[in-house]
């Protein structure tokens, strides 16, 4: 079965390659086709064209992160890989194993391109870097930011511009929030954390609140059973189960957004990559703010990486280079961080006039930027698709109460060390 | 000669029918006694070693007895829904045409889409179930976010999009029915139900078995819906057998043991048309 699929792949890539006049630069990008954002790339593609003449850029539009995994890795099975691809951070250790990809370390030779490597915030750099050396490159990135409504706080007698600064503030504000109609049913609630889809992104913010981090450096162990990650996963799930400031049961991550905008919670962690369609679509004034403390402030980094594939020619290599320089520019990572909502990979982005005037109208921009200093990367392992689903599989099953926190979490942790052992 | 021209004839079919069924299911069973390859460590025969993983799997085990629940809960009442439907618009009624296109409609619908609208209405407190039930007082219920209630959850919104395609067999069905029957058991006294019960729903057997027949598959086939929906959560607790072998294969890249689990998964189809085959076929046609 894999194997047709691979032919069929590759078949469908030489098919939509013409034949080459310059060096062609094929990429792989994550969202679907005819998305707002297939503008803005196909955009920045015909501009690095126009700079950079005898290089031609062909990006293909692949669907979400694990579509576009899934047709890197196929086309590569056949034989017929894109030299460049943008894909989930966390692949990484996917791709390594499939040896896949080079660093980016072995092309950048100049002065200037190593100095290139070392102009990103380096929260971003970590999910990217393995043994010492440079796999991905930061292009759209994401953290996790706690939104809150200001009219709620008002209402509920809080100061509506002080987001909560601890766990403690947290569930106390948010019972102040919550509000029950006449007959006891709640029509608002304090807090909502979504637990599908990403769960463990979640988790990990909680985790590292309470002073840990899942996982190991080199991607072979994991840290599910401390008993501060334990206590992290009581606390999230005492926010439903014992404060009463959330549903209990799972809160689905695709129609959070709506029960924020629509004042069916008063605060909600979610990715900074929503914040441009609450901005659409809120009705009342709101804040963006870091995520409460525990031990430490903290959140995990999220989103893509540009990768540079192993079989590619030496003008591949150079090309690919070369555009993705162009492409995480200071002026072009402000430009995209506008356009979408994602971070800008850089410091001096923030330094562009263009961003500076943007972050003054609308300083929630740049909430996210100023939690890098307590970011931590996104969890990724070996056998990472698995090793992940453990973890979600725990949280759920503890916020639904079917096992408790130190249950599920150890059961997990020794199911990661199995899968793990072979790679330590 | 004529020999040749008949294998002339089936060649593009054969062609077709052998590189995109038979071969790849062959190659899924070979798969399955081997290991999943990767660059460092090349695939090797590993005899039965991946089913022996696949018994001692609890979510292998737990999506199985999901899908048997999901079968369960789904046919007979999407059956039965669609028989009701088809006697229903089959009469002689007002705007049968509006009627029998409402009823069809869901099916016409993809799946996603159908989830998606569905997902809404589940959705606490902003979902229609939720907005219907507070003008009655009754409590918000977390539907999908339940493991108690996530299963019956999406067996409801699968029955509301199946019934409308069965009803469509039927509705062909009855209206191949001769008239005759109908008109002498009224000289001969029946009442209706007797009427259906011993001419109608004889008759409609055939039919029946197809329906039932696709109604199985179908509960295998049909996940679409976990991908927007639930994602198989919370804890595995609504995600079926095929929703399980897309997880192994493409987010955990284990083809191996995709393979096995779609070895069972063929095996459990093939198993459930012979049986329904040899046991129904003999009491099928009403002579």
């Amino acid at each position: 079965m894999r194997w047709l699929f691979a032919v069929l792949l590759a078949a469908l890539c030489l098919a939509t390659t013409p034949a080459r006049a310059a060096t062609e630069l094929t990429f792989y990008y994550p969202i679907a086709v005819g998305g707002p954002l297939t503008k803005v790339i196909d955009g920045y593609a015909r501009q690095f064209e126009k700079e950079y003449p005898d290089i031609k850029v062909n990006p293909i539009y692949a669907g979400n992160y694990d579509d576009a995994r899934i047709k890197a890795l196929a086309a590569l099975k056949a034989g017929q890989s894109a030299p460049l691809s943008v894909l989930f951070s966390i692949d990484i250790y996917e791709l390594l194993e499939q040896d896949a990809i080079v660093a980016w370390d072995d092309l950048a030779t100049t002065a200037d391109d190593k100095a290139w490597l070392k102009a990103f915030y380096p929260a971003l750099m970590a999910n990217g870097t393995y043994k010492g050396k440079v796999y991905g490159i930061p292009f759209q990135r994401s953290t996790i930011v706690l939104y809150w409504n200001k009219e709620a706080f008002k209402e509920a007698g809080l100061d509506p511009e002080k987001p909560p600064a601890n766990w403690n503030e947290m569930s106390q504000m948010a019972a102040k929030l919550v509000k029950k109609d006449a007959s006891g049913n709640v029509s608002r609630w304090g807090v909502m954390v979504p637990s599908t889809g990403y769960a463990y992104w979640m988790f990990q913010a909680f985790a590292r609140q309470n002073g840990h981090d899942l996982m190991n450096r080199e991607g072979n162990a994991t840290n599910y059973a401390h008993a501060d990650v334990i206590d992290a996963l009581q606390y999230w799930r005492d926010l439903g189960a014992k404060h009463k400031v959330m549903p209990e049961g799972t809160v689905e991550w695709g129609t959070l957004r709506q029960a924020f905008t629509e004042g069916k919670t008063a605060m909600m962690w979610h990715t900074t990559g929503n914040l441009t369609a609450v901005k659409d679509s809120a009705k009342f004034p709101f804040g963006v703010a870091m995520l409460p403390a525990s031990k430490q402030r903290g959140s995990p980094t999220g989103g893509g990486n540009f990768y540079i594939f192993k079989k590619t020619t030496p003008e591949e290599r150079k090309a690919a280079l070369a555009f993705v320089k162009w492409m995480t520019a200071p002026e072009r990572a402000a430009d995209w961080s506008i356009a979408t909502g994602y971070v800008a990979t850089r410091p001096d982005a923030y330094a562009t006039p263009k961003l500076k005037e943007y972050a003054a109208g609308f300083p929630q921009a740049v909430v996210a930027r100023d939690q890098f200093e307590f970011a931590t990367p996104e969890l990724s392992t070996f056998q990472t698709g698995r090793v992940r689903k453990l973890l979600d599989d725990a949280i759920q099953a503890s916020l639904t109460g079917q096992k408790t926190p130190a249950e599920a979490l150890k059961a997990a942790q020794q199911e990661a060390d199995r899968l793990l052992k072979p790679y330590r | 000669m004529r020999h040749v021209y008949g294998w002339l004839l089936l060649t593009p079919a054969a062609i077709l029918l052998v590189a995109f069924t038979h071969y790849p299911a062959a190659a899924t069973f070979i798969d399955s006694f081997f290991s999943t390859g990767t660059a460092v460590r090349p695939s090797r025969f590993v005899g039965f070693a991946n089913y022996a993983s696949l018994a001692d799997d609890p979510i292998f085990w737990q999506v199985l007895s999901n899908n048997f629940w999901f079968a369960l809960g789904t046919i007979p009442t999407a059956i039965a829904l669609a028989l009701v439907m088809a006697l229903w618009v089959n009469d002689r009624l007002p705007a049968r045409a509006l009627v029998r296109m409402a009823y069809f409609t869901p099916t016409v619908l993809p799946m996603i889409a159908v989830a998606n609208i569905w997902l809404f209405f589940y959705t606490p407190q902003i979902g229609l179930l939720d907005q219907v039930g507070a003008m009655f007082g009754v409590p918000s219920r977390n539907w999908l976010g339940d493991p108690d209630s996530v299963l019956a959850s999406t067996m409801a919104m699968v029955v509301w999009k199946e019934a409308g395609f069965f009803m469509i067999f039927y509705l062909a069905a009855l209206q191949s029915l001769p008239p005759e029957l109908e008109e002498a058991a009224k000289i001969e006294g029946a009442s209706r139900w007797y009427f259906f019960w011993r001419v109608t729903f004889p008759l409609l057997m055939p039919t029946t078995l197809f329906v039932l027949v696709n109604a199985t598959i179908n509960s295998f086939k049909l996940v679409d819906h976990l991908f927007i929906l639930t994602k198989g959560g919370p804890d595995n607790a609504s995600s079926l057998l095929l929703y399980y072998i897309y997880q192994v294969a493409f987010s955990y890249f284990d083809t191996a043991y995709a393979s096995t689990l779609t070895v069972v998964l063929l095996a459990l189809l093939a198993g459930f048309a012979v049986l329904q085959f040899l046991l129904i076929e003999k009491r099928v046609h009403y002579r």
